[in-house]
């Protein structure tokens, strides 16, 4: 599961927010991936476009890096299943 | 007594449908190539003008990051690319000048309307948690002006002027203020506009301004014939490094022109239509003579706002007639609006800088598609012919949707 939606995201990084393939990593924070505050803003929004989720603003207390973001929605996408 | 800092153009950065550089704009101009084709942005089948001056081959990315690109609206795109292109063209290094010393002026009619549209349709479409956080740094006018200043980092003064189409005629001459007044020492000025939008390009529609000459694009823009129906709307910018003029020379710039005056009015008569005797812009024009303490004679050229509407041409012939009395036969009109098609808010930077290198060429541009006269429109326009002719001093003119006015005074250095 966590593979799909990682795919997802990472399309979603390149594609739409023009991140460089090479700058993706689970350590990598949102600044050092190109993202400022208005683009993660963005970005979470186009998640929950994506993966039929809500994501409120309380769930991404601690979210700063990719890891994270793959952490928040595999906990997002396991609770609903 | 106080002696008046003098203003000078040291570089010229173009982004238009006829070229991006000087030396493809100026080539365009002189060949009196058109820059209007058919309007590709959107499906325009129910719109009664399907006609449009759009830029072609610009790629963002020239001048830009990907990450900057996706945040920006094309306008500033655009304007950042013209920014760039001027300061390279000035041979300005910004890192050998205090940058606190570096303002920015950037005109533009509309700003960032695309993602205003966009943003409506999402709005009611989806609902207000849906619009995305960019929306208002895409589509607030100034941001032009602030894109520029951060991605070449000046932090001198730095301004936005929204009044139409004479937008870029007034961030000249505030720039010229600025520098005037000792507050920057170098300032970017001009205009940037893509407008050409499903929403924007209806309601020119419904004023019934633009061209329908559908079927002839290039010949769509004829300022002053008499088969004139309307302008072309077009996109572009066009930004001017304007310094100190004793500052450009300890620097050794080239110099294009210089900025001896301007002045500034306002119609007070109606929204969209121009005063019939076009007194608003005769008395922008006098009072451009006068802060650049010319003589009307002194004046060889001047580049009309000339949009090719019924009665802004007449209007603007009246205008003319009125401040040059009989000087108004012995001296050259022309529109380049003829070829760039009616660059909005960018149209008054786009016009300066072809009156500049009008000056330092030596060559006068020409007012293409003028094949039969209006008899109301009785100058001598340069039809269809670029002309050399030497000419000391020339008037830039700009008047906007609003009855704002600007005339903007050049003369060669030296």
């Amino acid at each position: 599961m966590t593979e799909q939606f990682e795919d997802v995201v990472k399309e979603l990084l390149i594609k739409e927010f023009r991140v460089d393939e090479a700058t993706i990593a689970p350590e990598a924070s949102f600044k050092e991936l190109g993202l400022d505050s208005l683009d993660v803003v963005s970005f979470v929004m186009a998640l929950e476009d994506r993966l039929g989720l809500e994501i409120p603003e309380s769930d991404l207390e601690g979210v700063n890096t990719y890891g994270d973001a793959l952490g928040l929605l595999e906990r997002k996408v396991g609770s609903r299943a | 007594m106080s002696h008046r800092r003098r203003v000078v153009i040291t570089g010229i950065g173009p982004v238009t449908p006829v070229g991006i550089g000087v030396d493809a704009f100026w080539s365009s101009l002189v060949a009196g190539r058109s820059g209007v084709g058919k309007l590709e942005g959107f499906d325009a089948s129910a719109y009664a003008s399907r006609i449009a001056a759009q830029v072609h081959d610009f790629q963002a990315e020239d001048f830009l990051e990907p990450a900057e690109v996706r945040r920006m609206e094309r306008f500033a795109h655009l304007a950042v690319a013209a920014g760039r292109l001027a300061v390279a063209d000035a041979s300005l290094d910004l890192d050998e000048v205090p940058r606190e010393r570096v303002g920015c002026v950037l005109g533009t009619g509309i700003g960032g309307i695309s993602a205003f549209e966009q943003g409506v349709k999402v709005l009611a479409e989806r609902g207000p948690s849906r619009i995305s956080p960019h929306l208002v740094a895409q589509m607030i006018p100034n941001m032009a002006a602030g894109q520029i200043a951060m991605r070449l980092g000046i932090t001198g003064p730095n301004d936005c002027t929204v009044t139409a189409c004479a937008a870029s005629g007034h961030a000249i001459a505030r720039a010229v203020d600025l520098i005037r007044a000792g507050r920057a020492d170098v300032v970017l000025a001009g205009g940037a506009e893509s407008a050409i939008t499903p929403l924007t390009v209806a309601g020119f529609c419904a004023t019934r301004a633009l061209s329908t000459r559908n079927d002839d694009p290039e010949g769509a823009s004829r300022p002053f014939d008499a088969g004139r129906d309307g302008f072309v709307v077009g996109e572009g910018a066009t930004v001017l490094v304007l310094e100190d003029a004793e500052g450009a020379a300890a620097r050794g710039a080239r110099i294009y022109a210089e900025i001896a005056g301007y002045g500034l009015s306002a119609d007070a008569y109606h929204e969209t239509a121009p005063h019939p005797d076009g007194e608003g812009g005769a008395a922008a024009m006098r009072a451009a003579l006068a802060d650049a303490e010319l003589a009307p004679e002194h004046v060889g050229y001047i580049n009309a706002h000339g949009t090719s509407t019924s009665l802004g041409d007449i209007a603007e012939t009246r205008a003319i007639r009125g401040v040059f009395g009989t000087h108004a036969d012995a001296l050259a009109v022309s529109s380049t609006k003829s070829m760039t098609g009616h660059l909005i808010g960018a149209a008054g930077a786009t016009e300066a800088a072809a009156t500049a290198l009008a000056l330092v060429h030596g060559i006068l541009p020409p007012t293409i598609n003028l094949n039969e006269p209006d008899p109301e429109c009785d100058l001598d326009y340069v039809p269809n012919v670029a002309r050399e002719t030497r000419v000391r001093a020339a008037l830039s003119n700009s008047f906007g949707f609003g009855g704002h006015n600007a005339s903007i005074a050049l003369v060669t250095h030296g």
